[in-house]
C-alpha cells in the first residue's frame, strides 16, 4: 500500500529572497528539507514579491485572498482576534530606516465586495507601525485559507502567525505545531510587550505541539510562559548549503580584523563586544574592530567607542547588503557574536562557513551544536578579550578552528532538520488518534 | 578721528565625499571634487565676484577713503585656482588698489594651534607665502581659524615674527571693557590686539535679514546713527566677519549690496569715522589696555570658545587621531599626501560632528552637509583610517630603504654639523638678547596643559583596571575545545 503523502498548512511572515531576519531563511531552509522527506507544504505569506521560487515551493498570498465573511464561523472566531488593541505600536525586528518607512506608509488595507459579500485585505509584509493590524488581517484570512485547502497538520512560525494558526485549527479541526525561532523575552529583555507575550502564549496553549529551535528557547517556555515541559520539542535549526567560498581581502589588508555583525540592539550585546575591544586594543594596539549593521544602540556606541578613544580602530559601516557581507567575512580574522539572549543565532555558522574562526557566547541556542567554536558567557569581556588575542596571537588555533568549524557546519544539514520535524507532525498526529 | 575697520573671512573647506568602510584601502580620492566645484561657483556667483565687484567700485569712488580687508584661507586659494579662476582674478583686481590688505592664518583653517606649534607654524608660513605670491603682499597681521585665541597662541603669533593681531571681542574677556580701543597680550606686550565689536559685526551679518529684529530693516542711515552714538573717546570699531555674508548668508534679495553700497558714502559724509586697514590701525593708534586670556576664546556660537570644533568624544577622538600621526607624516616628502594631511585638518571636519544642538543649531545646521554628527564622524574617520594606513606604508618605506646608504647619510651629517656650529653660536646670542619672552613661555604653556586635563574625563580609568592580562595563552575555552 502507498503511503499517503502528510501534508502541511504553513505559515510564515517572510521569505527569500525578500528577508530582512533569520526567520525567512530558516523557513526555506526547513520547508525544501520537508520536500526532500515527501512532505507536501503549502506556505502562507502576507505578501509575495514575486522573486519567491514557485517552482519549487507551493505559497499562498495573503494578499490575493477574497475572505467570504458570510460564512457561520467567521464572527465567533473574529472575536478571538479582535481582542487586541488596534494600533499598539509593536515593532519587532526592526531597522530604523524600516521602521521610518513602516511609519509613513498609510495601512490602506480592506477591499469590500459586497455583491459577493467578501473582504480582501492588502498586506506590507512589513514589521512596521500597522503590525498587530496586519496580524489581525493575516488570521482572518487564515480562516479562509483553512476552509479552502486539505491539509493534515498546521504550521505556525512566531507570533506573527500564531493567531492564524490558531484560528485555522479552530475551523478545521486538525493539529498545531507552533515553532518558537525567538521570544519576546529574547527580543525585549524584561521589557516585553504585553500583547505579543498573550499572543505567544495563547499560540503555546492552543498547540499540540511546540518546537523550539533550541533547548535555551525551551527552557524560556517552561520558565516563562509556564508551558508542560512534554509538549516542547527540539529541532535545531541548520544552514542551507553553500560551497565554500573564501572571500579575497580587499581593505586593511595587512591589519588582523575581529567583526561583530548583527543588528545593534540589546539582545546582540554589541556593548560587550565594544569594553572588549578595548582590553584587546591595550594588549594589542594594531587591531581593527568592525560593527557592522544598524539597531538602536548605535549612536550610543559610536559615542563610547570615542569616549574610550579606539575610534581609529574601530569601525562602523552600517548596514551590509549580503554581497557586502560575504567580504566583510572575507576580511575578518575573528568573528564575535556575543548575544544576550539568542534562541539560536545563524551567522556564526555563516561566518564558519567562510572559514572564519568564531567566538559565541554561552547565551545562544546555537552554542547547543556547535564544538569548534570558542563559548564564552556574554558579560564576561575579560574572557572574551582574552579569547579575541588568543585565537589573533595563535594562528594555530584560529586555523584549526576555521577548519572543522567549516566541516562541522557543513554537517548541519536542513535535510537532517526537516526529518526530524517531519517525525514530530507524525507524533503529533499520532497522539490524537 | 575713529575708525572703522572691516576684516571679511573667505574660507572654503575641501569637503570629503561619502567614504565608506569597504572604500578603506582602496581609494585614496577623500574629497567631494562635485560638491566642492559646485558650491564654489555658487558662492562664486552669488558673494564673491558681485561683492568684489562691488567693493572694486566703491575703492574707486573714494578714492582711497575706503579700505578693507581680507584673510583667505590656503584651502579657499586652493579651490580658486582649481575652480574660480575669476575669482581670484578679481581679487588680485583688488589688491592692485592699494586700498585692501590681506591677512595671515593658517593654510588649511585648521585648529593646529591648539595642538602643534610646529605644525601650526608651517601653515602659517605656508599661507603666508601664498598670498604674497599671489597678491604681492606679506601679511603683517594676523588672524587665526575662526579667531581662536589664548595668550599662548598670542605668543607663538609674536614669535612667528607678527606684531598685531584680531581676535573677538568677548564679554567674558573683556567684562567692562570695551572692545573699541586697541589692546595688547598682557604677556607679549608686542602684540597687538584688535578686537570685534561683536554687536555691530553681527548686526550685519547675522540679524540683517532677521524680520523679527526690532531694528529690521537696517539701512546704512540708521547704522551710521548708531556709529555716530558710540562714545566719543572709543576709537576703533572692528567689523569682522564671514565674507560670504553678503549675497550668500544674507540673499542679494535683503539688500545686503544696496547696504554695502550706501554705507561708505554715508560714513564718510555723516560721521567722524574713516576707513582703515588693520595694519593702519596698529601703526596710528595707541594701546589702551593689556589682555590676559588663558583659555582660548573664539568668535564661534553663543559661548565663543571652542565648543563648536572640539569637547565632545568623537570630536576630541578624531582629533586627537588625526594629529596622533603628525610625527610620522612630517618624515614623508609625498605631495599628494602632504596635501590631504593639509585638507583633513580643516577645522569644519570638527565642526560638522559638534552635537550641542540647543543653542546655536540653526546655524550648524545650515553649514552642515551631513545629516547627523554621527555621519560626519565615521565618514571622516573612514577616511582617517585610509590616510593612516598610507602614512604607515611610506614610513615603512623610509625605514627599509637606506640601510646600504646609512654610511654615507652619516657622513653627511658630520659634515653638516662641522658646518653648522658657528650659526648655531649666532643663534645663541640671539636668544641672550631677547630673555624676556622666554619667561612668558612656561606660564602661556601651563595653561594650555591644564585645559586638556580637565577635558580628558576620567570615566574610562576604573574600567581599566579590571583589564585582564591578556597573556599571549590560549584560553580555557579554547584548551577544552582541543
Amino acid at each position: 500500500m502507498k503511503k499517503k503523502r502528510l501534508r502541511v498548512l504553513m505559515f510564515g511572515w517572510e521569505f527569500p529572497p525578500q528577508i530582512s531576519g533569520g526567520l525567512g531563511t530558516a523557513c526555506y531552509g526547513l520547508v525544501s528539507g520537508l520536500i526532500q522527506h515527501n512532505v507536501d507544504v503549502l506556505f502562507v505569506v502576507p505578501k509575495l514579491y514575486g522573486k519567491e521560487d514557485k517552482d519549487k515551493f507551493r505559497f499562498v498570498d495573503a494578499n490575493q485572498v477574497a475572505v467570504n465573511f458570510d460564512h457561520p464561523s467567521f464572527n465567533e472566531n473574529l472575536k478571538k482576534i479582535s481582542y487586541l488593541e488596534i494600533n499598539s505600536r509593536i515593532v519587532p525586528y526592526v531597522s530604523p530606516e524600516e521602521f521610518a518607512i513602516a511609519q509613513e506608509s498609510t495601512f490602506s488595507d480592506v477591499k469590500i465586495d459586497n455583491t459577493a459579500k467578501t473582504l480582501q485585505y492588502t498586506f506590507t509584509g512589513k514589521y512596521g507601525a500597522d503590525l498587530i493590524k496586519e496580524v489581525q488581517q493575516y488570521a482572518m484570512v487564515a480562516m479562509q485559507i483553512a476552509r479552502d485547502n486539505d491539509f493534515d497538520v498546521i504550521h505556525a512560525h512566531d507570533w506573527l502567525t500564531y493567531q492564524a494558526g490558531i484560528v485555522a485549527k479552530e475551523i478545521s479541526g486538525k493539529p498545531l505545531v507552533v515553532h518558537v525561532h525567538a521570544t519576546e523575552f529574547d527580543r525585549s529583555g524584561e521589557h516585553v510587550n504585553q500583547d505579543v507575550y498573550n499572543i505567544e502564549r495563547a499560540g503555546f496553549q492552543a498547540a499540540d505541539t511546540i518546537i523550539a529551535v533550541s533547548r535555551l528557547t525551551r527552557r524560556i517556555l517552561i520558565d516563562r510562559y509556564g508551558i508542560p515541559p512534554h509538549k516542547v520539542v527540539v529541532v535545531h535549526n541548520a544552514v542551507v548549503p553553500r560551497s565554500k567560498v573564501i572571500y579575497k581581502k580587499e581593505n586593511l589588508l595587512d591589519k588582523q580584523i575581529v567583526t561583530f555583525l548583527g543588528r545593534i540592539t540589546f539582545q546582540k550585546g554589541p556593548d560587550y563586544f565594544v569594553e572588549a575591544a578595548k582590553k584587546v586594543l591595550d594588549q594589542l594596539p594594531d587591531v581593527h574592530f568592525v560593527m557592522a549593521g544598524h539597531g538602536d544602540m548605535y549612536l550610543k556606541l559610536v559615542e563610547r567607542v570615542a569616549e574610550l578613544r579606539m575610534s581609529s580602530r574601530f569601525h562602523f559601516t552600517g548596514f551590509l547588503n549580503s554581497a557586502e557581507t560575504d567580504k566583510m567575512y572575507g576580511m575578518t580574522n575573528v568573528y564575535v557574536m556575543p548575544s544576550v539572549s539568542e534562541p539560536f543565532g545563524i551567522t556564526p555558522l555563516e561566518a564558519m562557513r567562510s572559514g572564519v574562526p568564531v567566538i559565541i557566547s554561552n547565551q545562544s541556542g546555537v552554542a547547543e551544536v556547535l564544538k569548534y567554536v570558542i563559548k564564552v558567557d556574554f558579560w564576561d569581556t575579560n574572557i572574551l578579550a582574552d579569547s579575541i588575542c588568543g585565537l589573533l596571537n595563535y594562528p594555530k588555533i584560529s586555523k584549526t578552528l576555521a577548519e572543522e568549524g567549516y566541516k562541522e557546519v557543513d554537517g548541519l544539514k536542513w535535510e537532517y532538520a526537516a526529518l526530524r520535524v517531519k517525525e514530530v507532525y507524525q507524533e503529533t498526529l499520532k497522539q490524537l488518534k | 578721528m575713529k575708525k572703522i575697520c572691516f576684516y571679511f573671512q573667505v574660507h572654503q573647506p575641501m569637503r570629503l565625499k561619502t567614504y565608506r568602510f569597504f572604500d578603506i584601502s582602496k581609494d585614496h580620492n577623500y574629497f567631494d571634487e562635485e560638491a566642492n566645484r559646485r558650491i564654489m561657483r555658487k558662492v562664486a556667483d552669488k558673494c564673491y565676484l558681485p561683492m568684489n565687484q562691488l567693493l572694486l567700485d566703491l575703492i574707486h569712488q573714494y578714492k582711497g577713503e575706503f579700505k578693507v580687508s581680507f584673510s583667505i584661507s590656503g584651502t579657499a586659494m586652493d579651490q580658486f585656482e582649481m575652480y574660480a579662476q575669476d575669482v581670484l582674478d578679481s581679487f588680485k583686481r583688488l589688491a592692485d588698489t592699494g586700498c585692501v590688505e590681506f591677512l595671515a592664518e593658517t593654510y588649511a583653517h585648521s585648529l593646529s594651534a591648539l595642538k602643534s606649534p610646529e605644525e601650526f607654524k608651517k601653515q602659517v608660513e605656508r599661507q603666508a607665502k601664498k598670498i604674497e605670491q599671489l597678491f604681492g603682499q606679506k601679511p603683517k597681521v594676523f588672524r587665526n581659524t575662526e579667531l581662536i585665541y589664548s595668550n599662548h597662541i598670542g605668543w607663538m603669533v609674536n614669535q612667528m615674527g607678527y606684531k598685531t593681531m584680531v581676535t573677538e571681542g568677548a564679554d567674558k574677556v573683556l567684562d567692562w571693557r570695551s572692545p573699541n580701543y586697541m589692546y595688547q597680550n598682557e604677556h607679549v606686550p608686542e602684540l597687538k590686539l584688535l578686537l570685534k565689536n561683536y554687536k555691530l559685526s553681527d548686526d550685519i551679518a547675522f540679524r540683517f535679514s532677521q524680520s523679527s529684529w526690532d531694528a529690521w530693516p537696517l539701512t546704512a542711515d540708521k547704522y551710521v546713527d548708531w556709529l555716530n552714538s558710540i562714545s566719543w573717546t572709543e576709537e576703533i570699531v572692528n567689523l569682522f566677519m564671514d565674507y560670504e555674508t553678503f549675497g550668500e548668508h544674507q540673499w542679494h534679495e535683503t539688500g545686503i549690496f544696496d547696504f554695502m553700497y550706501h554705507l561708505p558714502r554715508l560714513v564718510l559724509e555723516r560721521s567722524e569715522f574713516k576707513f582703515c586697514t588693520p595694519s593702519e590701525a596698529a601703526d596710528q593708534l595707541q594701546v589702551r589696555g593689556s589682555l590676559s586670556i588663558d583659555n582660548p576664546i573664539s568668535w564661534a556660537d553663543l559661548e565663543r570658545d571652542l565648543s563648536a570644533w572640539l569637547g565632545n568624544h568623537i570630536q576630541d577622538d578624531a582629533f586627537d587621531s588625526l594629529y596622533r600621526l603628525e610625527e610620522k607624516v612630517k618624515r614623508i616628502k609625498d605631495a599628494d599626501l602632504q596635501r590631504d594631511w593639509l585638507y583633513l585638518q580643516t577645522s569644519d571636519h570638527f565642526y560638522y560632528m559638534c552635537t550641542k544642538f540647543f543653542s546655536d543649531g540653526d546655524v550648524h545646521k545650515y553649514f552642515n552637509h551631513y545629516n547627523t554628527p554621527y555621519e560626519a564622524f565615521i565618514n571622516y574617520m573612514n577616511v582617517l583610517t585610509d590616510f593612516e594606513e598610507r602614512v604607515n606604508k611610506h614610513v615603512a618605506a623610509l625605514d627599509a630603504k637606506p640601510k646600504a646608504s646609512a654610511k654615507v647619510k652619516e657622513a653627511v651629517k658630520a659634515k653638516v654639523a662641522v658646518k653648522s656650529t658657528p650659526k648655531a653660536k649666532v643663534v645663541l646670542v640671539k636668544a641672550k638678547a631677547k630673555p624676556a619672552k622666554k619667561t612668558v613661555k612656561p606660564k602661556a604653556k601651563v595653561v594650555v596643559k591644564a585645559k586638556t586635563v580637565v577635558k580628558a574625563k576620567p570615566k574610562a580609568a576604573p574600567k581599566a583596571k579590571v583589564v585582564a592580562k591578556t597573556k599571549a595563552k590560549p584560553t580555557k575555552a579554547a584548551k577544552k575545545k582541543k
